[in-house]
């Protein structure tokens, strides 16, 4: 079983976050999955740097420029994440854009993501046509699970036409928008958290985008496996670097 | 071999949608209508209307008789520098401005290099009475002030993007993340043939009057509708795919696409795309795109503002793909030259843009009895301050 998986089955709520690689040193990546850990979070996504992220917010494409500033590559990255697995056991999520993969070659991207260890995919660029036609056959054979994005106006068809090729979990865009531009829920969200639970989905789902402290995350939480901070983070680190990270996720998890 | 896109949105295997989910409702909602929509006889009536009465349609098709007889053959200046706005990008965004009120959309969004787009884009919404929000690099703002004047005097919100390199590509960015943000009210008018399926085949399709008039009117003054040649500077690609689009299955007709090299192709400086580009995803579309080797996008350069851009369309792409189009590579200089020699020998003053395309004949040699058609995409009023600077006028 893949590691996303054996974690989905834990009876407890998933505290995922989000981070750019080598950001804010080109050599913070490995240090920073093993505090997070260390720091009981339960699951991480590892931003491959864009120089165009789309549907990323001020935050993150600011992390995602100076990294790529720092010099991050996916080689580099990859380099970086090669004795990961020595120390670290949660599962981790690269998560980027499909043109670098595209460039390093979609199969030669996979093999080298089982071989160092990683779990899954997020590729918020890559429809879920596209990637069911021409590449889930590859990510089957290298290990790895694709995850989807849904959004408050994704139709039920298209949700459950995700939920029926996945084998993770879907990943709940909180609201229409990029990340990092919320602040706090309101009835529209929560109500689109209760209607998703109520599918009653294959997949279990995890919310990111909107999700910021204890409150936000507690209210998450309550209607979904899990909840995925980013831009928070991202903040954090850029004002306190990444070697004390219990401070941030102390308050977040006991509020 | 068809030139147009097919059922799935792809040129060969160029174009597609490659657009995050939260694009999707958008994008699929334009997607389902957009043909429709404009086979809707109202739609085309008061789309052809409008051409007609507010962009100052059909434009002429001018024989250039000194440029000519320099050259020593025929060549015609399709003159799409007399549309309003002063360049064809007015095509496209009336085109565009009604589908926003056919998909009942209460705010138009757009992303805007040099400004024509933008102004093109501002001066319908102010036609309709539309909410427009342009979104410009902060160093396009700064080089490009008159034309932000326009774009507030017309009623539009110049809103600069601050990510990346503060240009056109962030502009873009920057549109699509509001797009993001307000899914249901907003239609964003992307200003050239590139972008996620259906947007290059709708902006082809909305320019495509350029080679529709050229066809009767050739036949006119020729007494055959297609010539030898049709030149098209490529940034985008807009004003080209209007100026092939008739003639892209007439195998007759050499296309010629005009691409700015800047200050030399191999100087690091250059937006020549179809040479210096691989096969890549920009802006939600598979196609030729400037990159490093880890596939980050890279920053063009052209003195024309409006070919600075380090993609180029899907449609384009496959044109140069399957030779289709002879793509051919023009710097700052050659474009500067060509600009002042059409202006002195025909009394027209270019874009720096379209002087690109006219500066092909030094090099590329045609037989007298060739006719060959330029597409003259827009007139040169805004680049005034890079010709004076240029040419210490």
């Amino acid at each position: 079983m893949n590691r996303i998986q054996a974690k989905l089955q834990e009876d407890k709520k998933l505290l995922s976050i989000y981070f750019t690689a080598g950001y804010p040193n080109l050599n913070d990546t490995v240090t920073t999955i093993e505090n997070l850990e260390k720091n009981g979070v339960d699951m991480i996504e590892i931003g491959l740097p864009f120089s165009d992220p789309l549907a990323d917010g001020p935050t993150i494409q600011a992390s995602s420029t100076q990294a790529l500033h720092n010099g991050m590559t996916s080689t580099v990255l990859f380099d970086q994440l090669k004795d990961i697995r020595k120390s670290v056991s949660i599962p981790l999520i690269l998560m980027g854009y499909f043109n670098p993969m595209l460039q390093y070659g979609v199969e030669a991207f996979c093999k080298k993501c089982q071989e160092v260890g990683i779990d899954g995919l997020i590729i918020p660029d890559l429809p879920v046509e596209v990637y069911h036609e021409e590449y889930k056959a590859i990510f089957e054979r290298y290990g790895l699970l694709n995850v989807f994005l849904i959004t408050p106006q994704t139709s039920e068809t298209r949700i459950r036409y995700m939920d029926s090729i996945s084998d993770g979990f879907i990943y709940m865009v909180s609201s229409a928008s990029t990340t990092g531009s919320q602040s706090g829920f309101g009835n529209t969200q929560t109500d689109y958290f209760k209607r998703i639970a109520d599918l009653k989905l294959t997949n279990p789902q995890v919310i990111g985008f909107g999700i910021s402290d204890h409150e936000t995350f507690s209210q998450a939480t309550q209607y979904a496996k899990g909840a995925i901070i980013g831009s928070a983070f991202i903040n954090y680190v850029t004002a306190h670097g990444v070697d004390d990270l219990g401070a941030f996720t102390e308050p977040l998890l006991n509020g | 071999m068809s030139y147009h896109v097919n059922e799935k949105g792809y040129y060969g295997q160029f174009g597609g949608a490659f657009i995050p989910e939260m694009l999707y409702p958008n994008v699929e909602e334009l997607r389902q209508k957009y043909l429709k929509v404009m086979a809707e006889p109202d739609f085309k009536k008061e789309f052809d209307q409008l051409l007609k009465d507010y962009v100052g349609r059909p434009t002429p098709l001018y024989f250039a008789t000194r440029l000519s007889a320099k050259y020593n053959t025929k060549i015609y200046l399709k003159r799409e520098d007399l549309c309003h706005t002063g360049a064809h990008k007015i095509n496209n965004t009336i085109g565009q401005i009604l589908m926003a009120k056919k998909l009942k959309k209460k705010r138009i969004i757009a992303e805007t290099g040099a400004g024509q787009h933008g102004v093109a884009t501002a001066t319908v919404c102010a036609l309709a009475g539309l909410e427009c929000i342009v979104y410009m690099g902060e160093i396009d703002i700064a080089r490009q002030a008159p034309n932000v004047a326009r774009m507030k005097m017309l009623g539009a919100e110049v809103r600069p993007a601050l990510s990346g390199s503060r240009t056109l590509k962030d502009a873009t960015n920057e549109a699509i993340r509001d797009w993001i943000n307000n899914p249901v009210d907003t239609h964003y008018i992307i200003g050239s043939a590139v972008g996620p399926h259906p947007y290059p085949d709708m902006v082809a399709r909305f320019q495509s009057v350029v080679s529709e008039e050229t066809k009767w009117q050739l036949k006119e003054v020729e007494g055959r509708e297609n010539p030898d040649y049709v030149v098209a500077c490529v940034g985008g690609g807009s004003n080209a795919a209007g100026a092939y689009y008739h003639y892209l299955n007439e195998p007759d007709v050499k296309l010629i696409a005009v691409e700015a090299a800047g200050k030399g192709i191999y100087t690091g400086e250059s937006a020549a795309t179809s040479v210096l580009g691989k096969e890549g995803v920009i802006h939600g579309s598979k196609t030729l795109l400037m990159q490093t080797t880890d596939g980050q996008i890279t920053e063009p350069y052209s003195i024309s503002a409006g070919l600075d851009y380090p993609g180029v369309g899907p449609m384009h792409a496959h044109l140069y793909e399957t030779k289709r189009a002879e793509f051919i590579s023009v710097t700052d200089d050659e474009a500067m030259t060509a600009g002042l020699e059409l202006s002195q020998l025909e009394g027209i003053i270019p874009a720096i843009e379209t002087s690109h395309a006219l500066a092909i004949f030094e090099d590329k040699k045609f037989k007298p009895e060739d006719v060959v058609v330029i597409s003259l995409s827009g007139r040169g009023d805004k680049d005034l301050n890079t010709y004076i600077d240029y040419f210490k006028l």
